[in-house]
């Protein structure tokens, strides 16, 4: 088959290797129909997250006809359409249990490298380095469904790929980042970052009863999206001081909830933090560049909530705690506890809440994924989402 | 970096008295981790230091005096070079009995010391222009050591277990299933190898005893009898090596229900003695077999198999050319 292979920074190529088969009891295998590049590929392709190997099979935002399963999976039938989480949980442990999926303590093979850096280690990811398992991704043909009872969600006939894509990872992602906020009636959210996660953050900060969302991002077709589609009011970091504009448009209080879709690799051109971070990332010297964080802690209303979707991997370096402490923020993170959303928000699609294809800029063929990635990390074209069609 | 350490696991290295170490019976309390003597007896213990410190002293003098030294004992001809290699050797094995560490290996070395001093006598003493009768006491001299020499590397080598470096690991895991079920595949000692990669097979013998082959390294097997001193259904099992073992060692696993309804928490407690003491257990890790990561991914296995089902792994997936493969493309 085809997959997309990562061969190191700023390097991605579409190789043909073998098929996956089944390896494991309640694995399943798919034929992908439908498959996104997501922002965090962009940390991949930019060499930010270690123990990548060469050769690795990118993507973790899939879906597809379900063409084989093993001899413990029941939930599914070879025919089945399904969307899969990026996220792998076994459904078994005290953490499935518990509702928090992506804390599965049963799913990573390489746990223990997980441990050396968390201390304890979360599930395993899809097509997401080593250390979350090195399990390869569904920017392929075809891709191998661990705990595929557990993960894969069935599709009901008549809802098109494009419409239901996207619960594999951005859509539940930016709903958790809304209801992490626990929003209550005329809180005002403010967004950082207008990217796939950032525009569902925005659409469900509206759904969960926000008064008022702010969307902050540079990228003029990412703040049009916003305001367009997700009505929100845009703020562009470019042109002006973020925090104090946040300020003045909330009376002097701050936002009431805020929202870090940005992660780890913020870019601020202007702003000295940012400039500082990208220098120590360039040297070795620090892990993340946590600009967006840092704004979203100092603008936030005391006693507010910031949630953080956007991913961080290491140490970051002069995070305000202080200010965190003092106003007596909640902050709230991690990587999305997937089978508690997709049921309920592939719900929201069938009533026509949502659909979700609104982010899609971008259709290419599997084989144009190194372009792809290219348009994706720069911007260009007017690029926001990706989808690629095998 | 983060503190490395991992919450419910210990590992202790005790170099135990003997004496102690077979009063401790599996399951007793974290052992002693203090260092003590390789010393078996206190009435020998003189003796061998004194030992240590005359193959010092008279090293030191051949370094030292090597010319002066052959001729007090008649030797013919000068041999300085000679004379300052025994020297040296003096001093390694008197260093080696003073250290207590694997004494009786030491010891033992200082006998084979002795015999190269007396051959190399023999040789000066058939040879002409030595002085036979300055010769002949100083091969006098040196037998009465080697006798002396001997009857201690007998004492120490009679304590094989005086040097052993016994090892000590404890680690936990919380399963989430009951503690009989978790108590059953453990009870069945067939189940152990699928979890514990480094075992090749358990096999129980009878009832109450069991035949363990486990990979050393590649090629070598160690193989050992035990039995079950402890069986506590749903609660406790223990077991120890027999007499014979290739690898003594005693464990407990315990089985505790947790509270809240959270699963069972299993806590592990093995003593081992590496084979070839130290020097084995550095080996063991520089080839990646370090028991204790070991026993905490046989522990890990262990709840991935109760609570899903299987293992999970990539080992056989699918994945682009890498290295030269991708070169010669």
């Amino acid at each position: 088959m085809k997959a997309v292979c990562w061969y190191g920074k700023n390097t991605v190529e579409v190789e043909t290797v073998p098929d996956p088969r089944i390896l494991n009891p309640r694995d399943a295998i798919i034929k992908i129909t439908a498959t996104a590049i997501c922002g965090s590929d962009l940390h991949l392709y930019d060499g930010y997250i270690p123990t990548m190997k060469r050769g690795d099979i990118l993507g973790h935002e899939p879906m597809g006809v379900v063409v084989e399963i093993g001899r413990e999976v029941k939930t599914l039938q070879p025919g089945d359409r399904v969307v899969v989480p990026f996220t792998i949980s076994c459904g078994k442990c005290f953490f499935c249990q518990h509702d928090q999926w992506s804390l599965c303590d049963n799913t990573n093979p390489n746990a223990w490298m997980a441990e050396k850096l968390f201390g304890t280690a979360p599930a395993g990811l899809f097509g997401y380095s080593h250390m979350t398992g090195g399990y390869a991704g569904g920017q392929a043909e075809y891709l191998r469904v661990p705990f595929a009872d557990v993960g894969a969600l069935k599709i009901p006939d008549g809802l098109p790929d494009e419409q239901v894509l996207f619960l594999s990872d951005v859509f539940p992602t930016g709903y958790m980042a809304a209801e992490n906020c626990d929003i209550e009636a005329g809180d005002t959210v403010a967004v950082w970052g207008c990217g796939p996660v950032g525009q569902f953050a925005i659409k469900s900060a509206y759904l969960l009863g926000a008064e008022r969302v702010i969307a902050i991002d540079r990228v003029p077709e990412r703040l049009r999206m916003a305001r367009e589609h997700g009505k929100a009011d845009i703020l562009n970091f470019d042109d002006q001081d973020i925090f104090d504009k946040l300020l003045e448009m909330t009376g002097g209080r701050g936002p009431d909830r805020c929202i870090d879709a940005v992660g780890t690799e913020a870019h601020a051109g202007g702003s000295f933090d940012a400039v500082l971070d990208k220098a120590k990332a360039g040297l070795f010297l620090g892990t993340d560049r946590p600009h967006a964080l840092r704004q979203a802690i100092h603008a936030c209303r005391k006693g507010g909530t910031v949630s953080i979707p956007g991913v961080y991997g290491g140490f970051l370096d002069k995070v305000p705690f202080g200010a965190a402490f003092n106003k007596g923020l909640t902050l709230k993170m991690g990587q999305t506890h997937m089978q508690k959303y997709m049921k309920p928000l592939l719900d929201r699609i069938q009533k026509h809440e949502i659909d979700p294809s609104f982010i899609i800029t971008h259709r290419l063929q599997l084989d144009d994924a190194p372009r792809g990635y290219e348009l994706f990390k720069h911007k260009q074209d007017g690029c926001i989402k990706i989808v690629l069609q095998p | 970096m983060p503190n490395q350490h991992h919450a419910g696991d210990s590992i202790t290295l005790d170099y135990a008295d003997p004496r102690q170490e077979t009063r401790a019976r599996p399951g007793s309390e974290p052992g002693q981790q203090d260092q003590r003597d390789g010393w078996p007896e206190g009435s020998t213990q003189a003796t061998n230091e004194a030992l240590g410190w005359f193959s010092i002293g008279l090293g030191v003098a051949e370094l030292a005096a090597p010319r002066f030294l052959a001729r007090t004992i008649g030797v013919p001809g000068h041999h300085p070079l000679l004379f300052r290699l025994l020297g040296l050797r003096e001093v390694l094995s008197g260093l080696g009995i003073l250290a207590r560490r694997q004494p009786a290996v030491w010891m033992r070395s200082r006998v084979w010391g002795d015999v190269m001093d007396l051959a190399l006598l023999g040789a000066w003493l058939a040879a002409p222009r030595g002085r036979p009768e300055r010769l002949l006491a100083a091969t006098a001299a040196v037998a009465g050591v080697t006798w002396l020499d001997m009857a201690c590397a007998r004492q120490l080598e009679a304590k094989p277990h005086a040097i052993r470096s016994t090892i000590h690991m404890t680690t936990a895991v919380t399963v989430n299933r009951s503690p009989e079920d978790l108590y059953r595949f453990w009870r069945d000692f067939h189940n152990l190898p699928t979890i514990m990669p480094h075992l090749e097979s358990v096999e129980s013998t009878d009832g109450a005893r069991s035949h363990w082959v486990a990979k050393a390294a590649p090629g070598f097997h160690l193989e050992w009898d035990a039995e079950l001193t402890e069986d506590k259904p749903g609660m406790l099992l223990a077991w120890r090596s027999l007499e014979g073992a290739e690898m003594e060692n005693s464990g407990t696993v315990r089985f505790e229900r947790a509270a809240g309804g959270r699963g069972t928490i299993v806590r592990v407690e093995i003593r081992y003695d590496p084979p070839a003491g130290r020097l084995g257990a550095l080996f063991a890790k520089m080839l990646g077999r370090e028991p204790a990561t070991e026993l905490r991914e046989g522990l890990r296995r262990f709840k991935q198999v109760m609570e899903t089902g299987e293992m999970p792994t990539t080992d056989g997936q699918s994945a682009g050319h890498s290295g030269l493969a991708r070169l010669r493309k």
